[in-house]
């Protein structure tokens, strides 16, 4: 394999990694605050069509992200209230919500654009447009080196970088400050805070929409980012839930879900590249069982054959305050 | 004490979620430029209007009831089985295998190898999942849900691989033959002097659903198995103090309720299609959940649950046919369903039961002066 196909394969594979990362770590925040969010893929979904429409009709892809978020916080707020406030599964609330996202934008799309559950494809200031960082073309030549900077390094929407910052960001924030114990503290012994005298609902509904914050900028990632040019129904495909599943794979730790993001959207590259595994490998490998690897391998794990994957300890679990 | 009487939690709230849903989807439609009560109309028409609507309507509540009933049999034992939906694509590979390549000479040979065939792919579709939650602690809803994108793979490639015939572009199974085909209602109903629609797709497994829902009424409140299962939904410790081992009991309530969704295929795969086409279980797998739900989990609630399910994704069909509403209006109406009646239920619960205290403590007002002389 050359250097040129390389450099194609793992340009795919940041630009696949990218929703997953963003959606990872909207996980990470809530289910290390307790909630059990499988309603990921949804609200990735919803921000998607919100951020594609709003930017196709105002020219910007900045309002578009803006409307993506909210239309996530929305979504969240349904989440909170059904499994905060009052109570309920939190599971049957993400189910719910992932079937919402999945009908409402498509009645959305073909109530506002009757273009078959689709946006207008978007251009120039409506979509995110790929940058180009200094001296990338002025480097080309230096062998290795130089491509790698022009072609990998560079060349990316601002939201991939955005992403990449949040990992050591939420670190950061989850680790060594004080909400970030909190916040953990939620998720393991909520009766704990409580007696601190710091509010589990309010440490919730933070996380939740901290959660949601990050799922709306995936979704405007997916459908308003260069190359993409717009909504298509249905267009997460999943995505959510292979976040879901690289956030079990990295056992609730960010530095782990990029790892496990960019192995699972190496794997998502490596699906429209079968001639690359062939050559590499020197057998002809499925394309079915590239897109169950990411689904087998966290299986894998969660069986616990190879180390233990254990969430946080009052995860899935409501509140009740003792009386 | 109750805080309740017993038909308030079994009809009433049930009853006021559905409404609540009914009235945000009324808000959707007119929302989307549609008359709420016009599109009511079509729906109800489309689906209960006529024999060949009803034909349809039950066809989907077959669907609905095997994978609502195997929802619910794990609720009862606290399990959350999210992947019906695969157990059901996996039952669908069974039914194919079971009438592709055993000469059947009847259907009524061919239907109980296929109970069998399906039920055992469903079943073996859910067993690593419950294995790993009950002997390695694996949460079941993430490993089912994982074993759901699983089966779609391994269908996927084995359809467009290896069950294709050769020389056809369409990824699906060749044709059945003819004596496994299931007789539809117009069949069964023919010889009673009753004249059914000749297209509807309603068949006799209609009628394995309905012994179904009898079957685990029985296994759930009648057996030992049964009572053994709702312990362990009530209390792991309780029932493993009472000398239930929750290992075994989580295994054969999980492999129970993958063969009752891999049994849908007698439905939709054996009855219907008659060959095993990609995505043949359009997602039924996830409509047992809201059905095993608003059917409070009991097997009579699951069946008119199912039937009401049914209708609305027949008279979704319909609405969209007559009208610029799309089809994913259902997953809308869906959802909400899903909502009130499973995440949300406490917002109706909880003032319904303080209205029933309130009532309760008014006529015993007066003997509280008596008690208090004591």
């Amino acid at each position: 394999m050359d250097l040129t196909t390389l450099l194609q394969l793992l340009d795919a594979t940041v630009r696949s990694a990218m929703p997953l990362l963003l959606a990872c770590l909207a996980g990470l925040y809530s289910e290390k605050a307790g909630i059990f969010d499988i309603g990921l893929e949804g609200k990735m979904l919803t921000a998607a069509f919100m951020s594609a429409a709003v930017a196709s009709i105002s020219g910007s892809a900045w309002i578009g992200l803006g409307a993506g978020v909210g239309a996530s916080l929305l979504l969240s707020g349904i989440h909170g209230l059904a499994s905060i406030t009052f109570r309920g599964n939190q599971l049957i609330s993400g189910v719910a919500i992932n079937f919402l996202a999945s009908g409402i934008t498509v009645l959305m799309a073909e109530a506002w654009f009757a273009e078959g559950g689709r946006t207008p494809s978007l251009s120039g200031a409506a979509r995110f447009s790929q940058i180009t960082l200094p001296f990338a073309e002025a480097l080309r030549d230096v062998p290795v080196l130089g491509p790698v900077y022009a072609d990998l390094i560079s060349g990316h929407t601002i939201l991939v970088y955005v992403g990449f910052a949040l990992v050591p960001l939420t670190w950061w924030v989850l680790f060594r400050t004080r909400f970030g114990l909190r916040l953990r503290a939620v998720g393991e012994n909520p009766a704990a805070v409580d007696t601190a005298g710091v509010s589990v609902v309010g440490m919730r509904y933070a996380a939740v929409a901290i959660c949601a914050v990050l799922c709306g900028i995936a979704g405007a990632q997916l459908a308003t980012a260069e190359p993409a040019a717009g909504f298509t129904k249905d267009m997460t495909a999943g995505r959510g839930y292979i976040a879901l599943a690289a956030l079990i794979f990295a056992k609730w730790r960010p530095w782990y879900a990029l790892y496990a993001c960019l192995l699972f959207g190496f794997l998502q590259a490596l699906e429209t590249r079968p001639d690359v595994v062939e050559n590499l490998i020197g057998i002809k490998v499925q394309s079915q069982l590239l897109s169950a690897l990411p689904y087998i391998m966290t299986v894998i794990i969660l069986a616990g054959f190879i180390g233990k994957a254990i969430p946080p300890r009052a995860g899935g679990e409501p509140y009740v305050k003792e009386r | 004490m109750e805080k309740m009487p017993r038909w308030a939690d079994v009809i009433l709230i049930p009853l006021i979620s559905l409404l609540l849903a009914a009235i945000v989807s009324a808000l959707v439609i007119a929302a989307i430029g549609e008359s709420p009560m016009n599109a009511l109309r079509i729906m109800v028409d489309g689906a209960m209007g006529s024999k060949y609507a009803w034909g349809y309507t039950l066809y989907y509540a077959t669907n609905f009831i095997f994978t609502g009933l195997a929802a619910a049999l794990a609720f009862h034992a606290k399990l959350f089985n999210i992947g019906g939906d695969g157990q059901a694509a996996l039952g669908g590979l069974g039914v194919a295998l079971v009438c592709l390549y055993i000469p059947w000479p009847h259907w009524s040979l061919a239907i109980l190898g296929s109970i069998a065939g399906s039920a055992l792919f469903g079943a073996a579709w859910a067993l690593i999942p419950a294995y790993l939650q009950a002997k390695r602690g694996s949460h079941i809803v993430i490993t089912t849900m994982m074993f759901n994108f699983m089966a779609a793979a391994l269908l996927n490639y084995l359809l467009v691989n290896v069950l294709k015939p050769v020389g056809v572009m369409e990824p699906a199974t060749g044709n059945f033959p003819e004596p496994t085909n299931l007789p539809n209602f117009y069949e069964m109903l023919a010889p009673l002097g009753i004249e059914f629609s000749r297209g509807a797709p309603a068949n006799v497994s209609f009628l394995v659903a309905i012994a179904a829902c009898v079957g685990v009424w029985a296994l759930i409140w009648r057996t030992r198995l049964g009572y053994q299962l709702r312990a362990l939904g009530h209390s792991e410790d309780g029932a493993k103090y009472a000398g239930i081992n929750p290992t075994r009991i989580i295994i054969i309530t999980m492999t129970l309720s993958g063969a009752l969704a891999g049994m849908m295929a007698l439905n939709n795969v054996m009855g219907e299609a008659e060959r095993l086409v990609l995505n043949a279980t359009e997602g039924a797998g996830f409509i047992g959940i809201a059905v095993a739900l608003m059917g409070r989990s009991h097997p009579f609630g699951i069946f008119l649950a199912a039937i009401l399910f049914g209708a609305l994704y027949q008279g979704g069909a319909i609405l969209s046919q007559d009208t610029t509403v799309p089809v994913q209006l259902i997953l809308v109406i869906q959802a909400l369903v899903i909502l009130f009646t499973g995440a949300l239920d406490n917002m109706v619960r909880m003032p319904l039961e303080r209205i029933f205290l309130a009532l309760h403590r008014a006529p015993k007002a007066a003997p509280t002066p008596v008690k208090a002389g004591k």
